[in-house]
Parts: structure tokens; sequence; C-alpha cells
């Protein structure tokens, strides 16, 4: 690993700050679980890393606040696969959690982190698409809330201004019941990336939202408001063309690794066929 | 605060004793565990979180020791294999270990020791699903998943640990 000079501001100004005199030269470091592969193979090589782990505004937290669950920047994947409020009014965001990575990944892998390294294959993008989250954004300029959807470029970019550092996401409380899920298609099953990620919901206007990520340069949301999507009684006919257009956005790369454009293409059928069926199941049982 | 670079003074308490020692910035903690304290039990292996051979517990929860910074850990509280045993013994996982032919080339089981001594603290009876899935992150290239699952739940089944 090549020599960086390490800071660990104590104080949210400082890292703005820090962040702002060096802008692509620092990055920051929360779990270390995507930045330390990256230092360590090259793909990285800042002059500064940023340790925020010991800022107190980025401190794990989950509370709630003006309607919304917010989760801080500091907080891991562990954390929030076992928080009951996420649990229960967010299972599609903690069933996301509770898949990313390994126990070892999980205690150390922070929401931020995931969703700021933009990576398409993020588990949790596609739930936080679905339930319309917020980051929570401080820089230079004061305070910021970024929707989800207008946060991820492509891999490794944001929409995030020099000197910017998210200190949470907030996920507004549905206004009206939803029924939500989150499934993966992976190589094997345990520790591994998905070859297609995607999250459901369906809520009680019959609004389907359908995310999904690892399809495509960033992670994509579609959303019916027509309720075909959620009524389970509507004929496959009306369906299908509704259904299909949710993937339109889909493009799989033919260089990965992990699964070709055709199978991903295909699963993402399968899997959201399956999801909108558990969302609607779900959502009958609140 | 500014940036530090080279070497930073950092204090680690590794299995229940205090160090005070300086740590290139840009070391691991397996590094610094391995080549600094010669606690060479936590193994480097996948250096990219996939293997969990560098399994550790940092204050109270398994971590791959290659993905975190030593600088990281400064004033933190760290168990490697070599602090599983209250004692010089074994304990009662690592006898399962070995009376469950778990060990064969015997590389992956410290971390495999590590990872399965934190499943038992937080879950004292763990089903075989949970074995596995508490386990997905080390890897065994001797294929030792059945039996390193048959140590951990005979562990389970016996009084205390």
């Amino acid at each position: 690993m090549h020599t960086f000079a390490y800071a660990r501001p104590t104080e949210l100004a400082e890292a703005v700050a820090l962040l702002e005199a060096h802008g692509p030269d620092a990055r920051l470091l929360a779990g270390g679980t995507d930045l330390i592969i990256r230092l360590r193979d090259g793909s990285a090589r800042p002059g500064v890393v940023i340790d925020v782990k010991r800022i107190a505004e980025m401190r794990p937290s989950i509370r709630e606040e003006a309607g919304c669950l917010v989760i801080g920047a500091g907080t891991v994947m562990s954390d929030i696969a076992a928080d009951d409020r996420a649990r229960r009014v967010f299972p599609a965001l903690a069933e996301a959690a509770a898949v990313v990575g390994s126990v070892q990944i999980r205690n150390r892998a922070t929401l931020a982190g995931n969703v700021c390294n933009a990576s398409p294959a993020a588990d949790t993008a596609p739930a936080l698409l679905v339930y319309g989250a917020r980051v929570v954004a401080v820089g230079p300029a004061g305070t910021r809330r970024i929707p989800i959807d207008g946060f991820f470029v492509r891999s490794g970019v944001t929409t995030l201004a020099r000197g910017e550092i998210v200190t949470a996401i907030e996920l507004p409380v549905p206004e009206r019941a939803m029924g939500a899920v989150h499934v993966r298609r992976t190589r094997r099953r345990g520790h591994d990336l998905a070859s297609v990620t995607l999250c459901c919901g369906v809520d009680t206007a019959g609004v389907t939202r359908l995310a999904y990520g690892s399809v495509g340069p960033r992670p994509v949301l579609g959303v019916d408001e027509s309720g075909v999507l959620a009524d389970p009684a509507a004929p496959d006919a009306v369906k299908g063309p509704i259904f299909e257009r949710l993937f339109v956005d889909a493009s799989p790369s033919a260089r990965s690794m992990r699964a070709s454009p055709e199978y991903r293409q295909a699963m993402l059928r399968v899997l959201g066929a399956r999801a909108l069926r558990v969302a609607i199941d779900r959502l009958a049982q609140r | 605060m500014s940036a530090s670079a080279a070497m930073l003074p950092i204090e680690l308490t590794v299995n229940g004793q205090r160090r005070a020692i300086e740590v290139a910035v840009h070391h691991t903690l397996l590094d610094v565990l391995r080549d600094d304290l010669g606690l060479t039990g936590t193994k480097e292996c996948c250096l990219v979180g996939e293997c969990g051979a560098c399994t550790v517990i940092l204050d109270g929860r398994t971590v791959d020791s290659c993905l975190v910074l030593a600088v990281e850990a400064d004033g933190l509280e760290i168990t490697t294999v070599e602090g599983l045993a209250a004692d010089q013994g074994l304990s009662l996982l690592q006898q399962a270990f070995l009376d469950k032919g778990a060990v064969q080339c015997g590389f992956c089981i410290p971390g495999q020791l590590v990872s399965a001594h934190a499943l038992l603290a937080d879950n004292p009876h763990p089903t075989v699903p949970e074995i596995q899935e508490g386990l997905a992150g080390n890897l065994c290239r001797c294929g030792c998943y059945q039996q390193i699952s048959d140590a951990v739940l005979a562990t389970a089944d016996g009084a205390g640990r």
C-alpha cells in the first residue's frame, strides 16, 4: 500500500475544511471495506485519508426525527439489519443490509459508504430508491438534502460537490402502508456481489415502486402509478407491457464477469415478478 | 487538525494487554498484529475481505483485519485467536474443532475460530443455517465446512465454553 497522510478530525467542520482543501486528493474513510482494497491495489492513490469515525455527528445512530428514520453516517449494516424500527417500517432495507458481504463486512461497512461508493451493485440502493430516501450532506455552503434518485451518477460518482460529506441517510416514514421486499441473485450463497439486486414496494394507493441494481451503470427506479401491477387480479395481458416498462433502463454490461447481459435481463424479470408477489402479500398482511 | 503522515503512536488493548506502539499509517491492523506484535495466529490471505483468514474481534465485533488500518484501531480492544482461551489450554470450541476433525491444513482455522467464538457469544444456540450464515465470511479450501459446523454445534450443546 502506498503511503498517505492520515487525518482523524473530531469536528465535522474540520473534515469539511480538509476535504475542501484537498479535493480529489482526499478520500473519506468510514468502514474501509471498499477504500482499503482500493488503496492496496493502487486504484485509489489519495494524498490524504480522512477517517470520519471519531466525528460526533458521524457516530453510529438510528433515530426517529420529524417523520423520518435517520441513519447516521457511521451506522454499519449489522446495526441496520438488527434494528427493530428499520425491520418494522423499512423491512426491505433491513433485508438488504443483512446480505451485504459477510458478518465481518457488515460489522464494518456503513450505509453511507455503500451509497457514496455508488457501486451499481450496491445492495442497499434499490431499497433506498423504493423508500424515497434522502442523503444529508454537509459542505462548505451548509447542509442540503439530496433525493437518492438524484445522487447516483455511475460507479464511484455521485452528485456530491467538492467538500461535501454525507452525515446521514433519511428515510421518510411512508404516508400509506407499504409492503416491500429486497431480493437478489448471486453466484453463490453467502458472501458474493449481486448479479441482480432488486427491491419492490407496493402501497395501499396501488403504487408500485421497483428498483434494481447491478444491471447498468447506476441503480434504477421504476414507478407504476396505474394500480395494475399492484392488483393481483389484473390480467397478464394488461400487466405484461407495464411490467416490461419498468425495465427499459436496464443496460447490463457485457464485460462484467459475474453474469452475462442476457442472464441479468432474464433474472431481472424473474426477481421482479417474485418481489412484486411478495410485496403484495406483505401489504395484505399489514 | 492537520493530516499526519508516516508514523503515528497508537494504543491498543490486544487480548487484554495494553500495547503502546508506533505504526505506519498505511499499515493494516493485520500487518501490525503479525509483524509488530508477533501475533501470527491471524493469517494473511486474500487481502480483499473475502476469505476471513484475518478475522479478529474489534470492540466486540468480528472484522477482517486486512481491511482496517492499524491507526483506526487506536484506543480499541482487539481479540485474536491467541486470546480465545482463558488460560494456556484450548477453549471448548478449539477442542471441538480438533475432536470433530475440522482442521485439515489449518490455515483458515484461526479465522473460523474467531468467527465461531463471536457467533456463539451473540447466539449461544445457533441453528445450522445460522452457523452457515455466521461463518459465510470464512472460506475453507480443504472443504471442512461440515466438520466446522459440527464443532460449533457441539460447543453450543455443551455446558458453557
